[in-house]
């Protein structure tokens, strides 16, 4: 995987537009944006919890891409910011959430960064680690029952995930049933505290594909273009009827693994510093800046915009009103439900 | 049960789980079955006989073995709006599952703020008095039944079977039905003809009498019934109620048999420790306290981790109509 980014490199632009080339990098500055943003708010006491894809950015804005709105369904996992506002949830959604508001797309109901969105082709999860990757194949089942290829499911998760039993039942199946669905792993190397060497004795990912007698594919997570390239093939794949593929996407985490941890306490820091030579953001940047697919100019006119759209969405979030406890008793079941209340 | 003056046919339990099951293929091609051996082998008690053969391998799935994911695949196949009926072969290894029913089909509605629903049923047989043993004898209710947005139901009868099989498949929610295997071949009841429903969350009073009222489900019911007509010699009256659905809990059946009667006996399978008796006992005594003339009483399995396989092991373990019998005849003497 290419570490440093050469001029050739930044000419292999993957089939994608210069607008398409922009639309990436606007997506990574605003995902970094709302991150900083949920941890602000954090710290200031004004939201309980927050949770970052720091590091994450290049690969969710390419696989975003690669995604067909309108017919493909993404079922996430709790840090894909960039993905969902890749499929069309947008900013206040996302702040909307964090402040757990009535208007909130769950109602004020879930965590932070698990989202529902029916309308743009988003499941609903949890938190409990690989549990919707089963949902993911079973929707995958589905999506092709009347015999039509030309939808695919995007399923995403991180390394860790990886080592339940769910996630390999998923890919079991998927592959049995030849089904339209991609399996992403974010592989940042670390599962809260555990890094990857604890959680399996291979380097990587896409090796365990072999098991299920599906393809694996390796991409390099910080290079959008590379995940979209790599992405847009598993994702054409599926839709074409060629069956489900195990796309891992190699990045690293560089925040805590979310307000309520500390990674001072089991990761040398210095890996971390060590790590900013590749961060996604300036990399990018570079590359367009010295494309001449965008100028200094350009590039300040979008961080301001990034900033502006988030503080708005900011206050707006917090403006609104958190839903009415009258509500907590409705959408347990399709119809009237009479709670045994004291 | 109802009588009916329509053309009515005499099924045992399995019959009308299979019919139940074939209707709701023919009415819906959106309606799947998936579990372990329900395609070829047409289900180990032969309920899907043939089904493969009728509807294609493309509704009906012999699932690989992992629990979590038969249940975990229907979650989301209900999603995407596919009616899924998922089989555990046998409650006991409905555990793997566990985290999916609880923690995914259960939630899903709520989650979402009513954007998705998850339409799915979970079929499994349970019970013991089968030489079964410790993994295929289990009684799994009182694990799930603390769960607000699953629903429980253990009908007992081919009428009661078939009627709410069909409103379960029916459902816009998660189902979880459970059937009695000891009762698949040795019950037979006259079931109407044609596709009906029976609503969940309603209990039916199987017979009526004025001394005691028995609260009941699964293969007991039946034992109950038959110590209630012996006791009928004696002349004590008992009133048999079939709670048929565990989740909801049908709070006014109960309490107006209690009421009339003030006298209440549970009898269930589970072991007594958290189980369904408990909650039925702590509904009666906070609602209707001081209608009641003895002690609420309960009759259920022991509280040991599982049903032995030696024969005198599992007779301890299964409730005997004599022990009902007496059990009712204090009650009532009381």
């Amino acid at each position: 995987m290419a570490k440093t980014v050469t001029a050739r490199a930044v000419l292999d632009r993957g089939g994608l537009t210069d607008e398409q080339l922009v639309a990436m990098l606007w997506n990574m500055l605003l995902q970094r944006q709302i991150d900083n943003r949920g941890f602000q708010l954090n710290r200031q006491g004004k939201i309980p919890f927050a949770l970052g894809s720091e590091g994450h950015e290049a690969l969710q804005a390419g696989a975003a891409l690669a995604f067909n709105r309108g017919s493909d369904v993404l079922v996430p996992y709790y840090r894909d910011l960039g993905l969902v506002l890749g499929v069309g949830i947008t900013p206040l959604d996302l702040l909307t959430n964090m402040f757990a508001r009535e208007a909130d797309l769950s109602g004020g109901r879930q965590f932070p960064n698990h989202y529902t969105a029916r309308a743009h082709g988003v499941l609903t999860i949890s938190s409990i680690i690989a549990a919707h990757c089963t949902h993911a194949a079973g929707v995958a089942y589905a999506l092709t029952y009347d015999g039509k290829p030309g939808r695919a499911v995007l399923c995403s998760t991180g390394e860790g995930a990886t080592s339940q039993g769910e996630w390999h039942e998923a890919l079991n199946f998927a592959a049995i049933h030849k089904l339209p669905v991609v399996f992403l792993v974010q592989n940042n190397g670390w599962a809260i505290s555990t890094p990857q060497s604890q959680q399996m004795a291979i380097v990587d990912v896409a090796d365990k594909a072999a098991g299920y007698g599906m393809p694996g594919m390796i991409c390099d997570g910080t290079d959008p273009v590379a995940t979209y390239r790599t992405m847009k093939i598993a994702m054409d794949r599926a839709r074409a009827g060629g069956g489900p593929t195990l796309v891992e996407a190699k990045c690293y985490r560089f925040l805590s693994h979310s307000t309520d941890d500390d990674d001072r306490t089991y990761r040398d820091q210095a890996e971390i510093a060590a790590q900013r030579a590749d961060d996604p953001l300036p990399k990018y940047e570079r590359v367009l800046l010295e494309a001449g697919i965008i100028d200094d100019v350009g590039l300040a006119a979008i961080k301001a915009e990034v900033l502006s759209l988030t503080n708005d969405a900011t206050d707006q979030a917090e403006a609104l009103p958190y839903p009415s406890v009258d509500d907590m008793a409705t959408h347990v079941y399709d119809g009237p439900y009479e709670p045994w209340l004291e | 049960m109802s009588g009916t003056d329509i053309a009515a046919e005499r099924l045992t339990n399995l019959d009308a789980v299979r019919a139940a099951l074939h209707e709701a293929m023919v009415a819906d091609d959106k309606t799947v079955i998936l579990g372990e051996d329900v395609g070829a082998r047409g289900n180990v008690f032969l309920i899907t006989t043939g089904f493969l053969q009728e509807f294609g391998a493309r509704r009906v799935i012999d699932m690989p073995l992992a629990e979590a994911s038969i249940v975990g695949i229907a979650v989301g196949m209900a999603l995407q709006g596919l009616r899924p009926i998922a089989e555990i072969q046998f409650a006991d290894f409905i555990y793997p599952a566990f985290s999916q029913i609880v923690g995914e089909a259960a939630k899903i509605r709520y989650r979402s703020n009513g954007e998705y629903g998850c339409p799915l049923v979970i079929r499994t047989p349970y019970g013991g008095g089968v030489h079964g043993a410790l993994s295929h004898s289990v009684s799994i209710e009182a694990l799930f039944y603390h769960v607000p947005g699953l629903k429980i139901v253990a009908p007992t009868t081919p009428y009661d079977v078939k009627g709410l099989l069909t409103a379960a498949i029916e459902d816009p929610d998660p189902v979880l039905f459970l059937e009695h295997k000891k009762t698949y071949r040795s019950v037979k009841g006259d079931v109407p003809e044609g596709r009906f429903t029976i609503p969940i969350g309603k209990a039916d009073v199987k017979k009526a009498g004025t001394q005691v009222t028995v609260v009941s489900y699964g293969y007991n019911l039946h034992q109950a019934l038959d110590a209630a007509r012996q006791l009928e010699a004696e002349g004590v009256s008992i009133e048999v109620v079939d709670l048929r659905s565990i989740r909801p809990m049908d709070k006014t059946t109960i309490l107006t048999s209690v009421r009339k009667t003030r006298k209440l006996l549970i009898v269930h399978e589970d072991n007594k420790f958290g189980g369904i008796g408990a909650e039925i006992s702590a509904m009666v005594s906070e609602e209707a306290f001081f209608d009641l003339d003895a002690p609420i009483r309960r009759l259920c399995g022991p509280d040991v981790p599982a049903m032995g396989y030696a024969r005198p092991l599992e007779d301890a373990f299964m409730i005997s109509t004599e022990r009902m019998r007496i059990a009712m005849r204090d009650l009532a003497r009381f």
